[in-house]
């Protein structure tokens, strides 16, 4: 697959929220206000970008060599999580501006699903270093596209009058339903037209 | 305190004007109702039996929620709106249950779980139509051949639109536009649209070729109220004139739309070029003028600045080509429209106007 073929797939067509339902928690619980979202969706670009490349040094140099596949699930948890609290701490130490702007995401992201989706998935199509990298940048994007989307919904959701059953969780939940239902519109045939 | 309700007031502008919510919704209704007929007098009478089952359904679940929220909302007719487009949307020849099921989704998903006409994101005859779509894709893509064409009754076939999707995947002839694809594969036209075609041709020495005239009044197999161009057209006169639709959103559209099927529509075609796909072609089939004028100008679910319904606009016109050109959707218009739905939100917030006397702030550090 090319690296745009990569990108598309990842942001549109198996966007991780709403094709795949992965890293459902931070999409709903931090889709409150806009400002909190796009911090949320850039903090999740970053560690699955990171995650990314880092499982992939694992599994092709240490994984593979010693035949431990059966492995992956559990070194890429250790692994992410680590790499997560180290990059916190560095950051802390580094950049507080940086830090303070991420905040309490940070840590979050570490039991976030959607971060060893991507390791997972990387592994099972057979990805190298770039694409990888490529691919945890853009299922990055496309959390973060989603989030903002959903976002701005339910800022102007908090000025209706939801019914009382449905309001706060419910709501977001059937919003990201109907956001899922239209982002059906894109599919692999799509991809494989465009780039031919 | 005493009661003072009759005395309402209100900042200005106090402009007094006579459109209320209810007079829109049924103005709207009744400017649809031509292509509806339409639809009866082609596909036979059975259509009707549809257009009662969306709107029936659509009515009794805008009342049971009515009498649930204690506010009856039946004579606004949104909900009778909603049922006609959602009925509009589908073949001739549907099971009854799927415009029932797709009537429910729109009312009781779509548009009361966020309490009401005016809180729903999402159009809600749309999301209704696609829900169905990929419930049951055979039934929704399963089309009956007008009577002018067949000759006899209920024959299957596929639009024009389906049926240049499918036939283009394993093509090698020499056609490079959409018509000449349909008249070389031998896809029929009317008797009406040979005689109208060959009097431009004889009178006015206006040459095109056989079908275009077809697609314009409707001839063509396709959803019940869609297929006429010309009967949705006329009715929008009127909604156009009263300025209940604005021209921002189908201008818009339309016209990103013709501009993106003319640079890049002819470039699917085996020996094909840039700036040669066939506008006309795509704008008189595939349902785009329902959905363009119709459709993408509901008021809840376009934005409210004019600036942003003209990105709205674009986006709709960008995402219907992509959809229709390259997708795996022959059509594309009720898709695109419930993907911009999601994006309407930002578009009015970062639209939004700048109130007057209020100044950009300087940095003063």
């Amino acid at each position: 697959m090319s690296y745009i073929g990569i990108i598309i797939t990842f942001v549109f067509i198996n966007n991780f929220i709403l094709t795949q339902f992965l890293g459902l928690c931070p999409f709903i619980g931090v889709s409150k206000n806009v400002e909190s979202a796009v911090g949320m969706g850039f903090a999740v670009t970053f560690v699955m970008a990171l995650a990314s490349i880092s499982t992939w040094v694992i599994y092709n140099y240490i994984l593979i060599p010693l035949d431990i596949e059966f492995l992956q699930t559990i070194t890429f948890i250790l692994v992410i999580a680590a790499l997560v609290q180290f990059v916190e701490l560095v950051i802390q130490k580094i950049s507080p501006a940086l830090y303070k702007a991420l905040g309490i995401f940070l840590p979050l992201i570490t039991t976030n699903c959607a971060v060893l989706g991507i390791a997972l998935i990387n592994v099972r199509n057979d990805f190298n270093a770039i694409e990888s990298f490529i691919a945890g940048i853009a299922a990055g994007f496309g959390f973060l596209l989603a989030i903002l989307l959903m976002s701005t919904i339910r800022v102007k959701l908090d000025s209706e009058w939801v019914p009382k059953p449905f309001r706060g969780i419910p709501i977001a939940f059937i919003t990201g339903g109907l956001m899922a239902l239209a982002f059906m519109a894109f599919d692999n045939a799509l991809l494989n037209n465009l780039l031919g | 305190m005493s009661d003072n309700s009759n005395f309402i007031i209100e900042t200005s502008p106090q402009i007094k004007q006579s459109d209320s919510t209810k007079s829109v919704m049924w103005v709207v209704s009744l400017c649809l109702l031509p292509a509806g007929v339409w639809g009866v007098w082609i596909f036979g009478p059975r259509v009707i039996t549809v257009i009662l089952a969306s709107v029936i359904s659509a009515v009794a679940a805008e009342a049971l929620m009515g009498y649930l929220a204690k506010r009856n909302t039946l004579m606004d007719g949104s909900a009778v709106l909603t049922g006609l487009l959602i009925s509009y949307n589908m073949p001739p020849a549907i099971p009854l249950y799927i415009p029932v099921v797709a009537s429910f989704f729109a009312i009781f998903v779509v548009k009361w779980t966020f309490g009401g006409l005016g809180g729903n994101f999402m159009n809600p005859a749309l999301a209704g139509r696609v829900f169905v779509f990929f419930s049951w894709t055979g039934h929704m893509t399963r089309w009956t051949m007008p009577d002018a064409l067949s000759g006899i009754d209920t024959v299957t076939t596929a639009t024009p639109l389906g049926f240049l999707k499918s036939g283009l995947l394993d093509y090698t002839g020499t056609a490079v536009s959409p018509v000449s694809f349909l008249v070389e594969t031998g896809y029929p036209h009317s008797t009406l649209d040979s005689g109208i075609t060959a009097w431009f041709s004889n009178n006015l020495g206006l040459d095109f070729a056989n079908g275009y005239v077809d697609m314009f009044l409707g001839n063509i197999p396709g959803s019940l109220g869609e297929v006429s161009v010309f009967l949705l057209l006329i009715g929008s006169i009127y909604l156009f004139a009263r300025k209940i639709i604005t021209w921002d959103i189908p201008v818009s559209y339309l016209l990103s739309f013709g501009i993106l099927i003319w640079i890049f529509g002819g470039t699917r075609y085996t020996g094909g070029t840039y700036f040669s796909g066939d506008v006309v072609f795509h704008i008189f089939t595939g349902g785009i003028i329902l959905g363009a004028v119709y459709m993408a100008t509901d008021m809840v679910t376009s934005p409210l600045t004019g600036k942003g319904r003209i990105i709205f606009g674009i986006g709709l016109g960008f995402l219907t080509f992509l959809i229709r050109v390259y997708g795996s959707f022959p059509e594309g218009v009720s898709l695109a429209i419930i993907l911009m739905n999601i994006f309407v939100p930002m578009i009015n917030q970062y639209t939004k106007p700048k109130r007057f006397g209020i100044q950009i702030k300087r940095d003063t550090k």
